[in-house]
């Protein structure tokens, strides 16, 4: 015996995601291996001695580390002392500031950093994240590739991205020699959608850092940091190279970020039996000892797999929620693919939205799912009307804005034709004007013409090997009449200079004023205070396209009245058999047609026609005092000689009322009035006709749509307000129509 | 006496800010672009803005984002190519011992970079202890 409904459930896209036990051994487990530490610090002579129950003769790599550069050994034995669910509830607890938070969080433990998340729930995690967030000012990063590495299409999707607001646009490659035209194109693109939008390209660590030499990107993310040594080994670097690394940058103006995330130590085989978080929190005071301004981080490439365990969701907000607490710039994953369920996705996304983050996403996919070349596209192009009804739905900003479709193309095309130029002007193989039209119009790499490969990659090389940089960009813009994009390409390389945007979370507006930890702080203290989604912003968020005046939406169902149907004098009570129609105040006068559409004078006469072909009389009633559809078809059914009525109201919704019923009772409801047909009115008034004369009637079958509600309530709501409008305080009066059944 | 950066620099001390060719920050345009006259050169953060920087991290409470941007300031004199194999020869399984010792006296003589070279002793301590250097068949 099987179950139909488990069946239809077995089919739903939730069900096609892996779901596992927890299995420590193996590293798969989110939270609280029985083989995780218990927090413990051991200083002496201004040295640690112990951490998390090793003693440092036993330290490995990551150990030293955050021993010797991480903990501020000043506030430790003062934090490692304060019972963790005291700084749990200092992190929810609005009289408690960011900074006081911090001060002992930077003394904790990676074992000590789990026990307070131990402690909190996601609700109190997300508290937590709204207050320890180190910008005040919430963003967004966007992934911009696509399958074909096409530079036209790279560069008109950075320009689009920019202009929906993301504030930082990565790209990558699918094929490794790709990396500095793939770079070029994302950084024109996004110059033309707005300047000060800052860029990467996701490349093998040591190409990265010769791209941002020659101006071609202005930050690196993919600094990847691992919470256990051979994992970190495997990852081809150490703390030391990764410091080093960071500081490298620096020293061109570049800012950096660190990547770490749960699971990537089960992924590549070295977990050591541990938690995800525990060895995530490792990687975050790694990451913390660097200097690194910042971290990547809530499992990004391997999120299925917490996703895959209990509790990995929740974990995966806690580790977004430690790097915030240790004054990291967070930008919280939600970009690769974690999902089959949009329930789901959604859901998680939630627990960084709600409460913001310097980076909601850290990688939102702007072009579709399969163009993301990162794997990603948890969200992508296709959700952003959605992303922004969000933002409007709940007041919350999440960094993008809506535009139209004319800005899309206008800002696409102008990102396509400076690439072009750009590539005419330095001799690169060309891209043709088709291309350029097909970037500003088309969606994906599906609708781009192919290149030359070969050609391309070859002046690829020549490109990076050479000594073309961001000038000789900058100056073939120019040369090209691309003054605007020129001034913001020339402006990113003039802010290595000042090195402002080194400082934590920081990102620039389209003033090019830096926003950072150190001048956009996080005050948020509860209600009233921090960042709140107000004035112009909040004007922005609400006005998606699609929003209408609602003063003209009822306007289809307001047209011209029939002369045929007029009111003669007052309604009198009637003594033989008869229907009677009583319609609402608004009735062929302020109003003409229901809400599906019907013209009122087509549906009286197919109830008239219903009525007749039972052989009876309709007598027509217009209702004053009214506009409820049940008071309408009660003053009808008492005025009716038989006491049956049909109360109908303008916009289409009818009863069938008998006399003796409670006014809110009825014989038969039609409380779906964008279903209704002609037919159905009709067969109304046969049956109203059948009841007058006590015959029995089979009830008018409507089918129920439940979405119908939800189209049109707005509509609903207004067309009852115009024909409430109508009301006055006058006995119904009696209409004559001038018109006949035939039958 | 040297008074506190203010941040943003490049709003409220654009006139101290000049790249390591020398050229100030407000020489750098499209008219100078489209003479012909600016070079990357013109484009390196000097270090005296880097150390401006790591002294506003650290009084806003960045304590190693400072030390980072100290050790920024010092290798601002590494040219890139050799930038580029300092960090390669950092990586686990790449440096022999000496080849470090020799890295860090570099850092130390050729680039008046303690910090760095002081980095680059510990990595090499700890390298020794963790089996990090490069295995040789022998």
């Amino acid at each position: 015996m099987r179950s139909k409904r488990f069946a239809i459930l077995a089919e739903r896209e939730i069900n096609q995601e892996t779901f596992v036990e927890p299995w420590p051994e193996a590293g798969l487990i989110v939270t609280d291996s029985p083989y995780d530490p218990k927090p413990s610090l051991r200083i002496e002579n201004g040295q640690v001695v112990e951490l998390d129950g090793r003693p440092r003769a036993e330290f490995d790599m990551l150990d030293i580390w955050i021993a010797d550069h991480a903990l501020n050994l000043a506030v430790a034995a003062e934090a490692m002392a304060t019972p963790a669910e005291q700084i749990a509830r200092m992190l929810v607890d609005i009289n408690f500031s960011q900074k006081e938070v911090r001060r002992l969080a930077e003394g904790c433990t990676p074992a000590k950093l789990c026990e307070i998340m131990r402690h909190m729930n996601v609700l109190e995690m997300m508290m937590g994240l709204a207050k320890m967030r180190v910008r005040r000012t919430p963003a967004n990063q966007a992934h911009v590739t696509n399958w074909r590495e096409h530079p036209a299409l790279l560069a008109a999707d950075a320009a689009e991205a920019a202009l929906r607001g993301f504030a930082e646009v990565e790209t990558t490659v699918r094929v490794a020699r790709n990396a500095p035209f793939n770079a070029l194109a994302i950084l024109i693109g996004t110059q033309t959608g707005r300047g000060g939008v800052l860029t990467q390209c996701a490349v093998e660590e040591a190409l990265g850092l010769k791209l941002a030499m020659k101006g071609l990107t202005s930050y690196a993310e993919t600094l990847s940091v691992y919470g256990t040594e051979p994992t970190f080994v495997d990852g081809d670097d150490t703390p030391w190279s990764k410091a080093f690394l960071a500081s490298a940058y620096a020293s061109r103006g570049v800012k950096v970020r660190f990547t770490s995330g749960t699971g990537s130590e089960a992924l590549m085989g070295n977990a050591e039996q541990k938690s995800m978080l525990y060895l995530e929190a490792r990687c975050l005071l790694v990451t913390k000892g660097a200097g690194s301004q910042g971290v990547q981080n809530g499992s990004i490439s391997c999120i299925a797999l917490p996703e895959s365990l209990p509790g990995g969701v929740r974990a995966v907000l806690a580790e977004n929620l430690l790097a915030s607490m240790l004054g990291l710039e967070c930008a919280s994953g939600n970009d690769a693919l974690a999902s089959h369920s949009q329930i789901r996705k959604t859901a998680k996304l939630m627990l960084q939205f709600i409460p913001g983050t310097d980076f909601i996403h850290s990688g939102y996919s702007a072009v579709p799912k399969r163009d993301n070349l990162f794997g990603g596209g948890n969200y992508d192009a296709e959700d952003f009307d959605d992303y922004n009804v969000l933002q409007r739905d709940m007041q919350i900003d999440a960094g993008l804005r809506p535009i139209t479709e004319q800005e899309a193309l206008t800002i696409r095309q102008e990102g396509a034709r400076a690439i072009q130029a750009i590539y005419a002007e330095l001799g690169f193989p060309p891209i043709t004007d088709a291309e350029v039209e097909a970037a500003t119009t088309g969606h994906s790499s599906d609708d781009m013409p192919e290149r030359d490969l070969i050609t391309d990659l070859n002046a690829a090389d020549k490109f990076l090997a050479g000594d073309q940089n961001m000038l000789t960009i900058v100056d073939a813009l120019q040369k090209r009449g691309f003054t605007q994009i020129a001034q913001n390409v020339l402006e990113m390389g003039r802010q290595r200079l000042a090195g402002d945007y080194l400082q934590p979370s920081a990102i620039f507006d389209k003033h090019f004023h830096v926003l950072s930890g150190v001048n956009d702080v996080n005050d948020y203290t509860g209600p009233g205070t921090g960042y709140r989604v107000e004035n112009e912003r909040w004007a922005e968020i609400q006005q998606i396209p699609q929003a209408k005046s609602p003063r003209d939406f009822i306007n289809p169902q307001v047209g011209e009245p029939t002369a045929k149907l007029v009111e003669i004098g007052p309604a009198q009570a009637g003594t033989r058999p008869e229907v009677i129609v009583a319609v609402g105040p608004a009735f062929n006068d302020a109003l003409t047609r229901t809400i599906g559409a019907l013209e009122h004078e087509d549906v009286l006469k197919a109830i008239l026609t219903g009525v007749a072909s039972e052989g009876l009389i309709a007598r027509i009633v217009k209702v004053h005092h009214s506009s409820d559809c049940a008071q309408i078809g009660f003053t009808g059914s008492a005025l009716s000689g038989s006491g049956i009525a049909i109360g109908l109201q303008s916009r289409g919704t009818a009863v069938i009322h008998k006399r003796g019923l409670a006014r809110l009772n009825n014989l038969e409801l039609f409380p779906q009035s964008p279903s209704l047909t002609l037919e159905h009115y009709e067969a109304m008034g046969r049956n109203a006709a059948r009841y007058a004369q006590g015959l029995p009637a089979k009830p008018v079958a409507v089918k129920i749509d439940n979405w119908a509600r939800l189209k049109l309530i707005v509509k609903t709501a207004l067309l009852h307000r115009r024909e409430t409008e109508q009301i006055t305080d006058q006995p119904p009066g009696e209409l004559l129509f001038d018109w006949e059944p035939d039958v | 006496m040297e008074s506190k950066p203010v941040y943003p620099l490049m709003e409220n001390a654009a006139d101290t800010l000049h790249a390591t060719s020398g050229r100030s920050v407000n020489a750098i345009d499209l008219d100078a672009v489209a003479r012909g006259e600016l070079s990357p050169a013109d484009l390196q953060i000097s270090p005296e803005a880097l150390r401006a920087q790591a002294t506003v991290a650290a009084d806003a409470g960045f304590r190693q984002l400072a030390e980072n941007l100290m050790r920024a300031a010092e290798l601002t004199a590494v040219p890139n190519a050799e930038l580029l194999r300092m960090y390669e020869i950092l990586r686990p399984g790449r440096a022999t011992e000496a080849e470090l010792q020799t890295l860090a006296a570099t850092l130390e003589t050729a680039y008046q970079a303690p910090r760095n070279a002081q980095l680059v002793r510990e990595a090499l301590q700890v390298y020794l202890q963790r089996g990090l250097l490069k295995r040789t068949m022998g």
